[in-house]
């Protein structure tokens, strides 16, 4: 097993959005992420699952130092990443890279995929010749040279996201981050940068921190999943594993109601789980376990206490008072 | 077998006018859906899929569009000649749309009521006029059938007081009900969650079999397709290559592209993911000649570079687009 | 890397087809476009094509004077016998200096501000720009200007200096409202996560995606700064007689009418044509700069 590469300690991320009371203001948080733990391990994908408003952004955008953790501990090959003073270390800002969801925001619509390859080559400085760097990356994602002088718009979706991979390897970075990055794509491109993602993670030994809803897609690329519900981490297990025996009545819904094209993956999903109502509002969230409203198996405690995570198998942990 | 297609769209053609000439979309589309069918229409994006049911809907931004040729038949008559009161009356009475993002399918300032009211009044036909108890009525039932709970009181709240997978829910009651002919639903539940879509998905396909409503699902992801429809059409560059019963579909894809497709869907199953097809949707302004698809088949023949294939009959009731097929045809 | 450079090229002279093509597809553009050209170019040769290069200062012909549009003087003359189109020429240049003047001494502080203001929205900083902003909106442009021009003497600069003052809370909004939607855009996230210094946040990464508003407004403001400028010329604060304002002039003219109504009408028409020419531009070029794909 190799070395934990990103190890995150009981992260936790709390968003005031408001206030009540006029005299006395209260503040309304949002604890958005709420105590969550994981190691990404040197050369792995870590997979991230959740739905919309699971968190599962908000860990990515704070492990990136997009936002500051309210809690908690991301530490970079066992470094904190935060010096003294809750300073954001900016030596290892090019160790961690992010290729984000939608790249049609990611990508200044404005600059030219010359610029924008290049702007982190020209701020950390390249060996070499730029535009002949600019070029090996565009080579790198499998894309022409004479892309070099097009703007964005230009490209249609699949290509604005290899850039956007070139963009993010241009600092060589040893961890990226892939927040939903095909979800936006058609199958068939999506097909083309999840492979290419896996050819440049064995040609850099990259690790990848891998977001996202889609479970099908989790089983072909990540050798680890966690899975997520309003900010907490309720199942951690090796995919394999995950996939032919999940715990958490949660993880089971999801993957009772993913859609399939095939009867051998019909037979895999567990029996139906009619999914019942939707995620609830992360402002008030459910007493005790946060999924209890919608498990169909819930019990008596699962309203007052929050269940801890549990080893239920050497490394399978799960957040449920059922499946002791 | 005519009289019960509903919809019939025969050899569709159209183009739109931009920059550096035209852009040639829709290049002879053939689709048909009986009554009482769900009917599946998967293409990835840019496919020309939105833009036919736009076409169906007549919606089409004209110009730049332009419909050069073909026709869409709706029971039997052709609704691109038709005048505006008369599209207004199919519209409002034969068909509803169900859009991918409810969030701006529904008005925000107005109630969910008066949506729904509005929805039902305008589908009722001209002779037998509903008071508006018999409307408030049916949009509670509405609303019931959806599994809404406290319809009553959800009549009165706007848009933003729902969460996404509500709003939806509304959307489909608005489509079912006025008793509508055909519902066109454009990915329904996509910008929604997994758990959502699927509550989404389950519903619309009991609805559509409780009043017999033909249902067209546009989709570009096949387990979509698969959960819900009878008949699929797979749709490329503005061609329909394949069309056959779901099962079929599934079990034995034919065309080149449906084939590749279904490839590189990743699978539950695990092993990777096939590497989806090469090269790109072809650039409208110069399509490829003969078949669209030929640059990134694998299995081209010359005559693909030269001559279009036509939809033939592999069996009952499932056609491809292919030469591949055509020609093991005549053989036998 | 010669390749590359020719490749940029080619694609640099597609963008402009590209861009052409955007403008061009609406007709008033073209003529908006054309307008302006027109303008500009009488205004700059003014000395050579006017007809009496000389009318366009202290000049008396009680001979000529006040006479109808005719084969010498096809916009008539005024009542010393000055020839209006020569004057209307000359009127342009002062139109068109106050409009470039005014912007030029307007948009940079207020797209600065705005952009500022933008990026650091919901911090002191956003509320120290913003009510300063609100403050100049809240009085009256015109009054404003009025006050100033009649404090300090009643001259073309101070004309420019009173509009100016009341003009860049505009661009500072516009910026505002622009900058504080792009700054969640994650390009500008990205930019922020690779260490990106904050000038080349503001003015790399945001500023180029304001650009296209601020060319369509500048070019409707051109047309409004000259209407202002105008109205102040003919209140008698702008250009001073005996030089040729388009404003001034309409003024002396409208106390001849309706007999000599030509003194009045024709500088009028001009302030239309140039205000007409500048909105038009203004629509044309935002339908060339927006980012949607044709």
């Amino acid at each position: 097993m190799s070395a934990d590469l990103l190890t995150v300690s009981d992260l936790k991320k709390h968003f005031i959005v408001g206030y009540r009371g006029i005299v006395a203001r209260e503040p309304i948080t949002v604890k958005a992420v709420d105590g969550v733990s994981f190691a990404v391990r040197e050369g792995e994908t870590f997979g991230l699952v959740g739905e919309s408003g699971s968190g599962k952004s908000t860990v990515a955008y704070t492990v990136v130092g997009m936002y500051k953790p309210t809690a908690g501990d991301i530490a970079f090959q066992g470094q904190s990443l935060y010096g003294r003073g809750g300073k954001r270390r900016a030596d290892l800002r090019k160790e961690i890279q992010i290729v984000f969801q939608d790249p049609g925001s990611s990508l200044n619509p404005r600059r030219t995929i010359k610029d924008i390859v290049g702007f982190p080559l020209r701020l950390y400085g390249s060996n070499g010749d730029l535009q002949t760097r600019i070029l090996e990356l565009l080579q790198m994602v499998e894309l022409p040279a004479d892309y070099m002088h097009k703007y964005p718009q230009m490209l249609g979706g699949g290509e604005k996201q290899m850039v956007a991979i070139a963009r993010a390897l241009a600092t060589s970075p040893s961890f990226v981050i892939l927040d939903e990055p095909t979800s936006a794509l058609d199958v068939s491109i999506q097909a083309k940068i999840i492979n290419l993602l896996l050819r440049l993670q064995k040609e850099f030994h990259l690790s990848y921190l891998f977001i996202t809803h889609d479970l099908s897609l989790m089983r072909n690329v990540a050798s680890r999943v966690a899975i997520m519900y309003l900010g907490k981490i309720c199942e951690i297990a090796d995919a394999a594993e995950f996939f032919r025996n999940p715990y958490h009545p949660y993880t089971q819904m999801l993957l009772s109601s993913i859609p399939v094209v095939s009867d051998e993956e019909e037979a895999l999903k567990p029996k139906k789980i009619a999914s019942l109502g939707e995620i609830p509002s992360p402002i008030n969230v459910p007493s005790g376990c946060s999924f209890h409203p919608r498990c169909p198996q819930s019990k008596d405690i699962c309203s007052s206490e929050d269940p801890a995570m549990v080893e239920v198998e050497p490394g399978h942990t799960v957040r449920c008072h059922i499946s002791r | 077998m005519e009289n019960d297609r509903l919809l019939d769209i025969r050899d569709l053609h159209v183009v739109f006018d931009v920059f550096g000439g035209t852009l040639k979309v829709l290049d002879g589309v053939d689709f048909t859906v009986r009554s009482g069918e769900k009917v599946g229409l998967v293409g990835e994006t840019g496919c020309g899929k939105t833009t036919t049911m736009k076409a169906v809907l007549r919606v089409l931004p004209m110009p730049p569009a332009r419909v050069t040729g073909g026709e869409i038949l709706f029971k039997g008559r052709d609704i691109l000649q038709m005048t505006s009161r008369e599209l207004g009356q199919v519209r409002g009475e034969g068909m509803a749309m169900i859009f991918q993002d409810p969030t701006a399918a529904l008005n925000p300032v107005f109630t969910i009521g008066k949506q729904l009211e509005a929805a039902v009044k305008y589908s009722a036909s001209g002779d037998k006029r509903l008071s508006g108890k018999e409307i408030r009525q049916r949009a509670v039932e509405a609303l019931k059938e959806v599994a809404l709970p406290d319809p009553e009181r959800l009549l009165k709240n706007y848009p933003f007081q729902l969460s996404g997978g509500m709003r939806q829910r509304v959307c489909i009651a608005m489509a079912v009900a006025g008793d509508r002919e055909l519902i066109i639903a454009d990915e329904p539940g996509t910008s929604l969650d997994v758990s959502i879509q699927d509550q989404i998905l389950r519903l619309l396909r009991r609805l559509a079999e409780e009043i017999n409503t033909s249902v067209i699902l546009i989709t570009h992801t096949l387990g979509v397709v698969r959960e819900i429809a009878d008949r699929v059409y797979v749709m490329y560059a503005g061609n329909m290559v394949e069309m056959a019963p779901t099962k079929e579909l599934f079990s034995r894809p034919l065309h080149p592209y449906t084939v590749g497709l279904m490839a590189a869907v990743p699978k539950l199953t695990g092993g990777g993911i096939a590497d989806g097809i090469p090269g790109r949707i072809p650039d409208y302004l110069n399509p490829p000649v003969g078949c669209r698809f030929h640059p990134r088949c694998e299995r081209a023949m010359p005559v693909c570079r030269t001559d279009k294939p036509r939809f033939v009959k592999v069996s009952e009731d499932h056609e491809v687009a292919c030469f591949l097929y055509s020609q093991e045809e005549e053989g036998t | 890397m010669v390749s590359a450079k020719v490749l940029g090229s080619a694609q640099r002279s597609e963008n402009l087809r590209r861009s052409w093509y955007k403008f061009s597809r609406n007709r008033l553009s073209l003529i908006g476009l054309f307008t302006v050209s027109l303008v500009v170019f009488l205004a700059v040769f003014a000395p050579v094509v006017a007809p009496y290069p000389q009318h366009a200062s202290a000049f008396v012909d009680f001979e000529n004077a006040s006479r109808p549009p005719c084969r010498t003087y096809p916009f008539g003359t005024d009542v010393v016998g000055r020839d209006i189109m020569s004057r209307i020429f000359f009127g342009f240049r002062f139109s068109l200096m106050m409009g470039v003047v005014v912007l030029s001494l307007v948009v940079p502080p207020g797209v600065i501000l705005g952009l500022v203001a933008g990026y650091y929205q919901g911090t002191w900083v956003d509320t120290v720009i913003m009510r300063t902003t609100d403050i100049f909106l809240a009085v009256p442009p015109l009054v404003l200007a009025l006050a100033i021009a009649s404090v300090l003497t009643p001259n073309l600069f101070n004309a420019m200096l009173a509009v100016s003052l009341m003009w860049w809370p505009w661009y500072c909004r516009l910026v505002y409202g622009l900058a504080s939607t792009l700054r969640h855009e994650f390009f500008v996230a990205s930019a922020e996560t690779i260490g990106a210094s904050r000038f080349h946040i503001l003015f790399r990464e945001i500023l180029p995606n304001c650009i296209s508003p601020i060319f369509t407004k500048m070019s409707l403001d051109m047309g409004w700064v000259i209407l202002i400028g105008s109205s102040l010329s003919f209140v008698g604060l702008g250009v001073q007689p005996p030089r040729p304002g388009l404003g001034t002039m309409v003024a002396d003219g409208s106390k001849y009418l309706p007999d000599q109504w030509w003194i009045a009408v024709f500088p009028a028409l001009a302030i239309v044509l140039v205000v007409l020419g500048f909105n038009l531009l203004g629509d044309g070029l935002r339908d060339m700069l927006g980012a949607e794909e044709v």
